[in-house]
């Protein structure tokens, strides 16, 4: 069997997403948004981005949750005006049918693992085999988001501090 | 509001914890250039580490005033990471180009892979002082906040 490792997971990550949107409960469902975060991250961690596996197991599961948690505690925990109305005959026929010309299209990609495709001969080459001589960091991620890419991880920052400075200015006022 | 929690176990357990959690960011952190890992992830979770405090102990016992006192350095990571930039341009190149690093002694190399470093922290600053930032915001929404900006 080739797939004995993706196919599980593949369907746990679609149970554990539809379970997020369809259960009533808004707390059970930010914990399962959390589940489906660890095994999106299994996911990360089989292509081999381990460092964005790190990421979205602290980030998706650990903080988002704590974040979705906390404003829950604060608002109604139940949210009773969910009203699921039937999708429309033009989504039922139509989403399957992109869906369906997606897995079509998805045929002319390269193979994962292919070290011809286009996207492992043009630029990640350059980075691979100098990122060591240049920057002494044996890890080619660090090296390439801190130095190769410092502007945009520049950036970056600014838009973390900035969503923190507007969740306080939104939410922190004395005289409510 | 956040209230303690009245918990032996969980406020132990939570003691014991802590500091594990705060030292394997700081682990991922400086470890970063040679593992997975990096100024992101080390920042959220010392973030999360001191929102941990939080959640345990409340926003004003004594085990949860570091996470208090992180909150004056909101902008400090963002300031570190420029910062590493200036001194690249007073070191004569370009902004963020860390091979002219103005610190003595070091080869080009060298000085890119402590450029690496320093914006590592920075991120990491950045990143636990928001994520600490935004637990207080949501605490306290529609309290009267007192003594804890």
């Amino acid at each position: 069997m080739t797939y004995s490792f993706e196919l599980p997971l593949l369907a746990l990550l679609m149970i554990t997403a539809a379970g997020a949107i369809l259960v009533k409960d808004l707390i059970s469902a930010a914990f399962i948004l959390g589940t489906y975060s660890f095994f999106l991250a299994l996911v990360w961690a089989w292509l081999g981005a381990v460092d964005l596996a790190f990421v979205e197991a602290v980030v998706g599961a650990g903080l988002a949750t704590v974040f979705f948690l906390l404003t829950l505690f604060q608002t109604d925990p139940e949210d009773h005006h969910i009203r699921r109305t039937r999708p429309p005959l033009l989504a039922l026929v139509g989403l399957p049918a992109l869906g369906l010309l997606l897995l079509y299209a998805a045929n002319d990609l390269p193979e994962f693992d292919d070290p011809t495709s286009p996207a492992s001969v043009h630029v990640s080459p350059v980075y691979l085999e100098n990122s060591l001589q240049d920057t002494r960091t044996p890890n080619v991620v660090t090296s390439i988001i801190m130095d190769y890419r410092g502007f945009d991880t520049l950036i970056e920052t600014a838009v973390i501090f900035t969503a923190g400075i507007a969740c306080a200015a939104l939410l922190r006022r004395t005289s409510a | 509001m956040i209230h303690p929690h009245d918990s032996v176990i969980v406020t132990t357990l939570s003691r014991l914890l802590i500091p594990l959690v705060q030292l394997y960011a700081l682990y991922i952190l400086f470890f970063g250039q040679y593992s997975p890992g990096g100024g992101f992830v080390a920042g959220v979770m010392l973030g999360a580490s001191l929102i941990f405090a939080i959640l345990v102990f409340g926003p004003d016992a004594p085990a949860s005033a570091l996470s208090r006192k992180v909150l004056h350095g909101d902008g400090l990571g963002l300031i570190i990471f420029a910062g590493v930039g200036g001194l690249c341009l007073i070191g004569g190149g370009e902004f963020l180009n860390y091979a002219s690093l103005s610190v003595p002694g070091l080869e080009p190399d060298a000085r890119r892979s402590l450029g690496i470093v320093l914006t590592q922290i920075g991120v990491a600053v950045d990143c636990a002082v928001t994520a600490v930032s935004i637990v207080f915001s949501l605490a306290f929404i529609g309290h009267e906040e007192d003594s804890h900006a």
